[in-house]
């Protein structure tokens, strides 16, 4: 009992576990509870140390919490390299630690069905730029297949506990995870289908139909159903995943990206530590800190290597009056730790970013928050053969579209942040914008699609004049010429 | 060198003051006042859809608020509506020497009445000590708690560090 690590007490958060259920974990029993991703049951136990690295054998945890960086694989039932951040536990269960060569045996009993699906509009990514395209798609007289592989609906916004920023036409005032139980509603009513615990496998092309050809697979009770979907239209909405950070002794397990901490406190519902250091402040790591102190962990700093804080003032000031030191133009300078996280180095820099000696502070901390920025996740789209193009504006390579989101191919469109990073409110227009460029191609209502589209503009462009958001007006101008220029 | 706000992670009452038009010294002795200490420009309105009196005005979505003190009549609903927890009520009218501190408050343990803890400032520091008068359930699971503050505090205090109960 004294290794459960499961949040009973949130000021904000009711949990709701699932069934009691257990597996088994290199031979011993873990306590679980329906619903929740391995590596979180295995977190909640006191099981940090998920894999060893190649080269040096270090001991390597999960790192983003979201399935995008493959830091949490294990051999789950036989099966090598499983994402144990997103999959699901099952009763019975047989997870290990994989050797350094993971190599599928030679004799699997796997069950996999097969299903063909001829669809209008497939959508991937059940965030809020996904729901904001089915729910638009639907609601205009188009049917829409949502495909996510998480288990529950809404992507990242099911682990935002703060209140949206934005106007009603964005749910604002509400909290995330309200907004994502609503606009789950919403696409259900339109009709739309949506598939959890289901990943993309890749683009095959299009078809003599000229539809595309796309691949997936769904977890079911007792294997894999195959999909091989035909689709007229294809948004993809596959988010972001959060950057890393050089330093000495980053591979530890403790050092996690914020939004994956975020995943385990407020989704699961299991404390992340107990101390934490916090590198960034921007939104992410602010939003992040505070609700860190809600999970009842103490935050012994947060730093940034910027002179100045880059989230809103308003999401600074909650934790500095609750006692949170926030120290700017400072750096990490190491991790130490044997197993996980034990303690860190913090450093101030001068002006050059070079670390001025004698200013190190050592601070007793299990847990180290990275929130050093997104990048576009989108490499389905590449594979697509969407013309990419670099906007630092934007976070990096993000795919070429117009302001109708669509890409320099015809019949796929985009929305969110897998088409360069901004934040949720962007990501539920630009979605709601792709299914009505959808529905216009389709000839459907031209008066209702105006209406969509007056709306959607016009919150993006008041959003944009936002000093925080002019970076994505800027980056989004250049992004939407390029497309005119290529077309 | 004097630290700006983006470095401090605070805005220092002195700024305040000089960039936040505040209610009038007889205003905020008549009773109850907003103080919403938002200068940024960031796109969001709840407060103005949460104000019944349409004393909140925003020029643009990503304008700062401003208010017309002579509607406010110092209900607190905006308090819990703020998505940024920006926003205070004031209540300078007391006989006594202390001020009511309307703060919105998202922690634990869940505040009771006549809870005592620390007043802190907005930098987290310990300026006095602080009792909940009044616990208000708001909206999306924010308190809303009243705390009796020394009343040259009022303009100070932005917090409650209240410690751990015993036995829960």
């Amino acid at each position: 009992m004294n290794s459960d690590l499961r949040i009973e007490n949130h000021p904000i958060l009711e949990f709701k576990r699932g069934k009691r259920i257990t597996f088994q974990f290199e031979g011993k029993q873990v306590v679980a509870y329906e619903n929740e991703s391995i590596a979180a049951a295995l977190f909640a136990s006191g099981v940090k140390v998920l894999s060893r690295s190649k080269r040096f054998n270090n001991p390597k945890g999960w790192f983003c919490g979201i399935g995008k960086c493959c830091s949490c694989l294990m051999r789950v039932d036989g099966i090598p390299n499983v994402r144990t951040c997103v999959v699901p536990v099952r009763e019975g269960m047989q997870v290990e630690r994989q050797g350094q060569r993971a190599m599928l045996p030679s004799h699997l009993e796997i069950h996999v069905e097969k299903e063909e699906m001829n669809i209008q509009v497939l959508i991937i990514g059940g965030g809020p730029a996904g729901l904001g395209a089915g729910i638009t798609a639907g609601n205009l007289g188009l049917g829409a297949v949502i495909i996510d592989e998480n288990h529950n609906p809404g992507g990242q916004l099911i682990k935002q506990t703060h209140k949206f920023f934005g106007s009603q036409e964005e749910y604002a005032g509400l909290r995330g995870f309200e907004i994502s139980e609503i606009m789950y509603r919403e696409f259900r009513e339109t009709g739309g289908v949506y598939l959890n615990e289901t990943s993309a496998v890749g683009y095959y092309g299009l078809k003599e139909d000229g539809k595309h050809s796309f691949i997936a697979y769904r977890r079911t009770k007792d294997g894999y159903t195959l999909l091989e979907i035909s689709a007229k239209y294809i948004v993809v909405t596959t988010g972001a995943f959060e950057n890393y950070l050089s330093f000495p002794g980053n591979y530890l397990p403790g050092v996690y990206g914020a939004g994956g901490v975020q995943t385990l406190m407020n989704v699961y519902g299991v404390k992340p530590g107990n101390k934490a250091l916090i590198v960034g402040a921007g939104n992410i790591g602010l939003i992040v800190g505070y609700q860190l102190l809600q999970a009842g962990v103490e935050v012994e700093a947060l730093i940034d290597a910027l002179p100045e804080i880059g989230g809103y003032l308003v999401h600074a000031s909650k934790l500095k009056r609750l006692g949170v030191p926030i120290y700017t133009s400072h750096t990490i300078k190491d991790a130490r730790g044997e197993e996980s996280v034990e303690g860190a180095t913090i450093v101030e820099i001068d002006k050059n970013m070079k670390p001025i000696e004698g200013t190190e502070k050592d601070l007793a901390v299990d847990l180290i928050l990275i929130s050093v920025g997104l990048s576009a996740s989108n490499r389905i789209l590449s594979q697509a053969r969407c013309e990419n193009m670099y906007v630092h504006e934007m976070g990096g390579w993000i795919p070429v579209h117009n302001e109708h989101m669509e890409t320099t191919v015809k019949g796929i469109y985009l929305a969110g942040d897998a088409g360069g990073i901004a934040e949720a409110s962007t990501a539920m227009l630009e979605g709601k914008l792709a299914g009505a460029a959808i529905a216009e191609k389709e000839g459907c209502d031209s008066n209702e699609i105006e209406q969509v589209r007056k709306i959607a503009y016009g919150e993006l462009s008041q959003i944009r004049k936002s000093e925080f958001l002019k970076n994505v007006e800027k980056g989004k101008k250049k992004c939407y010429q390029k497309w005119e220029e290529i077309k | 060198m004097k630290k700006k706000p983006r470095q401090l992670g605070y805005l220092p009452l002195e700024v305040i003051e000089e960039e936040i038009a505040l209610p009038s010294r007889e205003r905020m002795e008549k009773g109850p006042v907003v103080i919403i200490e938002c200068d940024e420009d960031i796109p969001c309105d709840p407060c103005v859809e949460s104000c019944k009196n349409g004393a909140i005005i925003k020029e643009s979505l990503t304008a700062a608020p401003i208010v017309d003190y002579e509607k406010c009549t110092g209900c607190a609903l905006c308090v819990a509506a703020c998505p940024g927890l920006a926003i205070f009520v004031v209540d300078c009218s007391r006989e006594d020497n202390k001020a009511l501190v309307y703060i919105p408050y998202e922690m634990l343990p869940v505040p009771q009445k006549g809870d005592k803890g620390d007043a802190l400032d907005r930098s987290g520091k310990r300026i006095g000590s602080a009792e909940v008068e009044k616990v208000r359930k708001g909206q999306s699971g924010t308190a809303v708690l009243g705390i009796l503050v020394e009343k040259d505090l009022a303009m100070n205090v932005r917090s409650i560090g209240i410690p751990e109960r015993s036995n829960g």
